[in-house]
């Protein structure tokens, strides 16, 4: 099963043996991944009942919970070595208090997320004075679940008043190609951002 | 049993009985010097003897999980929705083993068996039997089978608490627990509800202390109406709504007090079936079991604790409409597990049949099972 290219990406980052939390983790593709190639061990979050079918089926650690609803719940502090939201951020109600609870219960968060400042989208906004729809953001504004879009720029301005450190970016388009112009304009040719981050030590 | 026998049932199956004389020393302090066993059994024991499920029974169940017993018969057994070929519990790899627990009124040692000491039914002598006695003794009875590892222990309800005290108990006895519509304890709002029902057996004139089999009479009445307050805490406000509504069984109103209503003519049926084919003794075991069991209590309340030593793999189900175990109570069995990085699965199934759903067939709820099961099968090599 060929993994999704952002997971791929993220996969690369994850140190062997370690243990891990995915959030919004859809069939389980990564864990199931991650334990084969690299021993990892950890669970997966998801609400989707679907998802979660198929995450046993895929004999991975699912547990149903929204997360919404928040992860302390469920985990003390320091559980994971990584705790992972990819391309969900956009979609949570509180993505702040996410973040928190993902350096709550982890030492390193790792998340992706569809860039609101890629150059189309500020061009449908713009010229075409309308919500962007995209390949990466398909839905339209009254039935989209993205609440929470952000760009580049915005993450790491928040990522800066939470005293969160950037560890790694990565910044992708649609295949998850990366280029010299997204190297040197991330926050305009970039579709897709991927952070890995910790607290500031104390 | 229809005419045409499905082809996914496990068909006529027979009970059979095993003879313990090992004295058992019970949590009450007090020892059962032998006692019997009724248990029935589905499939075929690998040669590895490593594709064998125990199915612990809830409240008012008993060993008759699948099938029938005689052509005869109306109903199969109280799972035959999930035990049988290509079922989740599939006969055609698994060995399934399903008992009459002790204290039970059909066929294994309890209230109406004879205590050797005396001559006489034990009656309300018979000793307060707990889940964890309960597993013991399921143990013992594995011992016997051959079974030295379980592919997996499952229940529903009051079975999920003994799959629950599998895993605590004998760590390397299974490789996977299934948890269903279950707690770690039971909330005072639930012991009060026991508590009602006990009452109601308790303060019926026919009950005699317990020692009624000596009278020749039954506490009818009272166990009548512990199970029907039992039934309206496993069914939901909606399917009780969408079963029953406000139908009148006689289309008018009839200004008395006789049976009006569908749901208390339903109520009063299931009452009085209930006492038909279920003894007041054994009614007052199963519920102080429920009570009783809090298997925390032993390590300062402190649930992770008790489960540190399990090596199992836990499945956790919950029901959303379920109030009388609602998924709340099965997350903190799953916080328990995660504590302690133990490998676990939750789902909640959505639902409208409240705490019986864990007995009715639903689509997303089997298919989960399957899948699980597929892991357990896979680890068990079948």
């Amino acid at each position: 099963m060929a993994l999704r290219p952002d997971l791929e990406i993220i996969s690369e980052w994850i140190a062997p043996h370690s243990r891990v939390l995915d959030l919004g983790c859809g069939d389980g593709a990564l864990l199931s991944y991650l334990n084969a190639t690299r021993e990892v061990t950890g669970y997966g979050l998801e609400l989707d009942e679907d998802k979660i079918q198929k995450c046993v089926e895929n004999k991975v650690n699912v547990i149903q919970s929204d997360l919404d609803a928040g992860l302390s719940g469920y985990f003390d502090a320091d559980s994971f070595d990584y705790v992972i939201l990819s391309l969900t951020l956009q979609a949570v109600r509180y993505p702040e208090r996410l973040l928190d609870e993902m350096l709550h219960v982890g030492s390193e968060g790792i998340v992706s997320f569809p860039n609101f400042g890629y150059w189309q989208n500020r061009l449908q906004i713009a010229l075409g004075g309308r919500m962007p729809v995209s390949r990466n953001l398909p839905n339209d504004w009254y039935n989209t679940p993205n609440i929470h879009l952000c760009t580049l720029r915005d993450f790491e301005n928040l990522c800066a008043k939470k005293d969160i450190v950037i560890l790694q970016r990565t910044v992708v388009d649609q295949a998850h190609r990366t280029s010299l112009g997204m190297t040197l304009l991330p926050n305009l040719l970039g579709e897709i951002a991927l952070y890995r981050f910790r607290r500031r030590p104390d | 049993m229809p005419a045409n026998l499905p082809a996914d049932s496990v068909g006529l199956v027979t009970p059979r009985t095993l003879r313990f004389s090992e004295p058992l020393a019970l949590d009450c302090g007090r020892t059962l010097e032998s006692y019997d066993l009724v248990y029935e059994t589905y499939g075929e024991l690998n040669a590895a003897r490593s594709n064998a499920l125990l199915i612990c029974h809830a409240l008012s169940g008993d060993h008759h999980a699948a099938g029938y017993h005689t052509p005869q018969d109306k109903k199969p057994g109280w799972w035959d929705s999930c035990i049988g070929p290509g079922k989740p519990f599939d006969t055609r790899r698994f060995f399934v083993v399903s008992l009459n627990n002790l204290g039970g009124c059909k066929g294994s040692t309890g209230p109406v068996s004879v205590n050797p000491a005396t001559g006489k039914p034990y009656g309300p002598d018979f000793p307060i039997i707990t889940v964890r006695d309960w597993v013991r003794s399921q143990k013992r009875l594995g011992d016997a089978l051959g079974i030295t590892q379980w592919a997996a222990v499952i229940g529903g309800s009051l079975g999920g608490m003994q799959s629950l005290q599998w895993a605590m108990d004998y760590p390397d006895g299974l490789r996977h627990a299934l948890v269903i519509a279950a707690a770690s304890k039971l909330s005072a709002q639930n012991i009060a509800f026991n508590e009602v029902a006990r009452q109601a057996i308790m303060s019926d004139p026919e009950f005699h202390a317990g020692h009624y089999y000596e009278h020749n009479v039954t506490p009818r009445r009272g166990l009548m109406l512990a199970r029907m307050l039992g039934h309206i805490t496993y069914l939901s406000d909606d399917a009780m709504r969408a079963k029953f509504g406000r139908e009148l069984r006689e289309g008018k109103l009839g200004f008395g007090f006789d049976v009006e209503f569908q749901v208390e003519s339903y109520l009063r049926y299931q009452g009085q079936s209930f006492v038909e084919r279920f003894d007041a003794n054994t009614y007052l075991l199963m519920t102080k079991a429920l009570d009783y069991f809090d298997p925390a209590a032993d390590f300062d309340h402190d649930l992770a604790a008790a489960l540190k030593n399990a090596q199992a793999g836990f499945l956790v189900l919950a029901f959303t409409s379920d109030w009388r175990f609602p998924p709340v109570r099965s997350r903190e069995i799953v916080r328990a597990l995660l504590d302690n990085d133990h490998d676990v699965s939750y789902a909640e199934i959505a639902s409208h049949e409240g705490h019986d759903a864990f007995l009715i067939p639903n689509p997303r709820y089997q298919a989960l099972l399957r899948a699980y099961m597929e892991r357990v099968a896979a680890e068990a090599g079948v």
